[in-house]
């Protein structure tokens, strides 16, 4: 890519620093990488330094340093991938393209490499390819897929796959994603035309009605945290602020969760329409949609809509012909970084810096996005808000339990016959949900993700609401074929590793020495002090700045908890220390470099 | 006097300066000389153990064999064992060459180094059978033998290992405020 491109490139955000990310992802979309000639040519541009735009650059899994391959495969490495045979398809792409994962073959072709969930656990093992998904893989296809990228074929050919239903046939999307959408409730019911909330209901109702009215029907974040969601438009609407955003996070990255795919492809419109409503209620003028780089698919499309929605005067100014309401969207893509869904780490890498989640208070409702009161509500959340404006708060209200109302999309997925979206009213047992998607011979369930709890059939009855199994929606299935320990648990630590933000010792180190143990009890050389410290050293993760670093050694305490036979059998009976030093095999380097015999 | 409690210090992969903050206990010494005696140590020059011991104080980490051996004989000797000092408990400076294949360290000690190129023209490397063998990478004790106690800190501060040393010889359990285990 030659400096002229670079500098049109960094020319159409206006040289503004705060739109790095974007500059980054146009630069690596067009090069397939990041050329180190194009940082200082951004840093003088956008009046940074060198070692601003590198710190960017190096913290987002999809910026490559170097040529990554005309064609760039990112196969999945999720736990579902691997119960879905990842390990033979990923075997085939490194016979077929003849070289190993993290690799560029010499000719430069294609380049192999691991990336973390893509949002199609029910349709793995899934791929991105120069970012475009492939799903349902297969040693055949594969070799198919590789054959036609040595020919040079372009993307869309490929793989005869076929579309997949609804909007992923459309000409902007052309996706192989399935929706599978099991299970249709209020939320996704078809019942809605577009503009309805906007165009009709704001007739009657002032902001602060607005704010009424979603504060009456009690909903709360759909994202996991379960904040109430009234209350967060009304810290903003108070907030001080010449201008105000609202954010919708579809960055969806726990692993296991895909329904906010769904939602961006079948029902944008009500997501788009959800953040000019909650703009409306807070006095915000622009919304910025974040979302995940594994999603960028979908980016053409979803401008479509934009577009169209602002010739029907649903975006823009006077929206509706309500004088004064002013609200348009954006969108912000990620670049593959888990923690970014936490709220201060997305508002950081929208601003185009490290997306490394920020000290709270203050939070982004007083001091957001560039310093200004900012709401963030996920993609569930906006689509569910322009419901309740529809039918009413007590519609709503009388969903789902006394104390978590409404419904809740559930991305299930795992050892089921039906693995897909299902929305459903809180306050489903675990066994009904199990029923639900034909799942047998359950050994284990993981709700909410890896940063959630992994609970066994003894807590099937336990039901999914905010006061007992709170979840931001994932859902997966282990039958009793699988190994909790190495399949699941080491799969998870792996994840939470690889996705630390670094910012916070104990989320940096207490993962990684967490697996070391784990890797120590599986291999036999346990003894019981290693559990002992498992338990004492998870416990720090409670300092960590951000919820994901609270979370992640989930996997570890929640096996431990429910699960604590399969650590117990393991572990050497009678023996306190085992650190499996071997001394003869420790001076065999040393010996051989100084041409000596070793003597113990 | 028979109800001393008996001590043992070592310095293993270590520069010694654990030692001397331990000697900067001052004049504190002669109490604690009414409270234990002394074994294998360098304070005592005592070389091989003689008694079983309470207490094991194990400066340095683990860099070659020699240091392994020592190490067992001191878990073998003494109820309790507390790594002193970052090198004990981590590895210290010595463990920089973990990130290095030890044959490029050799190399560059006896072979390439600037100090080393003009004086060694026979390339001759240390292997005689008498010196110990250098292990891969230089382990913290408590990877080679069970560790009681980790008293941290380059060098721990004499205040600390006098306080842990009281604590350990009267049975009582150490203050450990605030102050003490804050590090920045």
């Amino acid at each position: 890519m030659d400096s002229n491109r670079v500098e049109e490139i960094i020319a159409n955000y206006n040289r503004d620093k705060t739109r790095l990310m974007d500059i980054l992802i146009d630069i690596q979309t067009e090069a397939g990488y990041i050329p180190a000639t194009a940082i200082p040519v951004i840093a003088k541009r956008t009046d940074t330094s060198q070692a601003y735009v590198e710190q960017t650059v190096s913290f987002y899994h999809f910026f490559r340093r170097e040529p990554s391959g005309k064609y760039t495969v990112f196969l999945n490495n999720s736990v579902v991938a691997f119960m879905m045979g990842r390990d033979k398809v990923a075997r085939t792409f490194e016979e077929e393209a003849g070289c190993k994962f993290g690799e560029v073959t010499e000719n430069g072709l294609i380049g192999l490499f691991d990336t973390a969930c893509i949002g199609m656990s029910d349709q793995e093992p899934a791929a991105l390819i120069n970012g475009k998904v492939f799903t349902r893989l297969t040693p055949f296809r594969v070799r198919e897929i590789v054959r036609n990228m040595k020919k040079g074929k372009p993307l869309d050919e490929l793989s005869t796959s076929g579309y997949g239903g609804g909007k992923n046939a459309s000409d902007l999307i052309r996706a192989e994603v399935r929706n599978n959408v099991q299970r249709q409730g209020p939320v996704m019911e078809n019942d809605y035309t577009p503009g309805t909330v906007l165009r009709e209901k704001l007739k009657h109702f002032s902001p602060d009605e607005v704010i009424w009215e979603i504060k009456l029907s009690e909903i709360r974040g759909r994202g996991g945290a379960g904040f109430p969601t009234g209350l967060k438009w009304e810290f903003c609407r108070r907030a001080q602020g010449e201008k105000k955003y609202i954010f919708c996070n579809a960055d969806e990255g726990e692993p296991g969760t895909f329904k906010d795919r769904v939602l961006l492809t079948e029902y944008s419109e009500l997501m788009f329409e959800g953040m000019a409503l909650a703009g409306y209620a807070v006095g915000a003028t622009e919304g910025i949609l974040y979302i995940r780089y594994e999603y960028k698919y979908l980016e053409k499309y979803l401008k479509h809509v934009l577009e169209k929605m602002r010739k029907q005067n649903l975006l823009g100014k006077n929206i509706a012909g309500k004088e004064g309401f002013d609200f348009d969207i954006r969108i912000q893509y990620g670049a593959g970084a888990y923690v970014c869904g936490e709220e201060s780490a997305l508002l950081e890498s929208a601003e185009g810096k490290r997306g490394e989640p920020r000290f709270k208070p203050p939070f982004p409702v007083e001091k957001g996005y560039l310093g200004y009161p900012t709401v963030i509500n996920n993609v569930e959340t906006l689509c569910t808000t322009v419901k309740i404006m529809q039918f009413g708060s007590e519609w709503y209200r009388n969903l789902g339990t006394h104390e978590s109302r409404g419904t809740k999309i559930l991305s299930i997925s795992g050892d089921c016959r039906y693995p897909g979206i299902y929305e459903m009213e809180w306050g489903y047992s675990v066994n009904d949900i199990l029923d639900m998607a034909g799942a047998d011979d359950v050994q284990a369930v993981q709700v909410g993700g890896p940063s959630g709890s992994l609970i066994g059939p003894d807590e099937f009855d336990r039901t999914i609401c905010y006061s007992d199994l709170s979840t931001g929606g994932s859902f997966i299935i282990f039958n009793n074929t699988r190994d909790i320990l190495q399949d699941v648990v080491m799969n998870f630590m792996e994840f939470f590793i690889e996705e630390s933000c670094g910012s916070c010792v104990p989320c940096r180190n207490i993962p990684w020495l967490l697996k070391q143990k784990l890797e120590k009890i599986l291999q036999g050389h346990g003894v019981w002090k290693d559990i002992e410290d498992m338990e004492e050293w998870a416990g720090m993760m409670r300092i960590n700045r951000c919820g994901l670093g609270q979370t992640a050694a989930n996997p570890v305490v929640s096996s431990l908890k429910n699960f604590r036979a399969l650590y117990e059998e393991k572990i050497q009976k009678g023996k306190r220390f085992d650190e499996g030093f071997n001394l003869e095999k420790a001076v065999i380097e040393s010996c051989e470099a100084v041409g000596r015999i070793p003597l113990i | 006097m028979s109800n001393r409690k008996v001590i043992a210090t070592t310095s293993l992969a270590g520069c010694f300066g654990c030692h001397m903050s331990f000697l900067d206990i001052d004049e504190r010494i002669l109490d604690l000389i009414q409270l234990v005696e002394f074994n294998k140590s360098p304070i005592d020059d005592i070389k091989k153990f003689t008694k079983e011991c309470d207490i094991g104080l194990i400066e340095g980490g683990v860099c070659n064999s020699e240091n392994v051996e020592i190490l067992k004989e001191f878990r073998k000797h003494c109820k309790i064992l507390v790594s002193f000092g970052e090198c004990a408990i981590m590895g210290g400076l010595p463990a920089l060459r973990n990130t290095l294949p030890i044959e490029e360290c050799i190399r560059e000690a006896y072979l390439e180094g600037p100090s080393v190129s003009d004086s060694n023209e026979e390339g001759i490397l240390p292997n005689d059978e008498e010196l110990p063998m250098l292990l891969n990478k230089v382990y913290p004790c408590h990877e080679v033998v069970k560790i009681d106690y980790f008293l941290p800190g380059c060098p721990p501060r004499a205040d600390l290992i006098w306080d842990t040393l009281y604590a350990l010889v009267t049975e009582q359990e150490i203050k450990l405020p605030y102050e003490v285990i804050k590090y920045d």
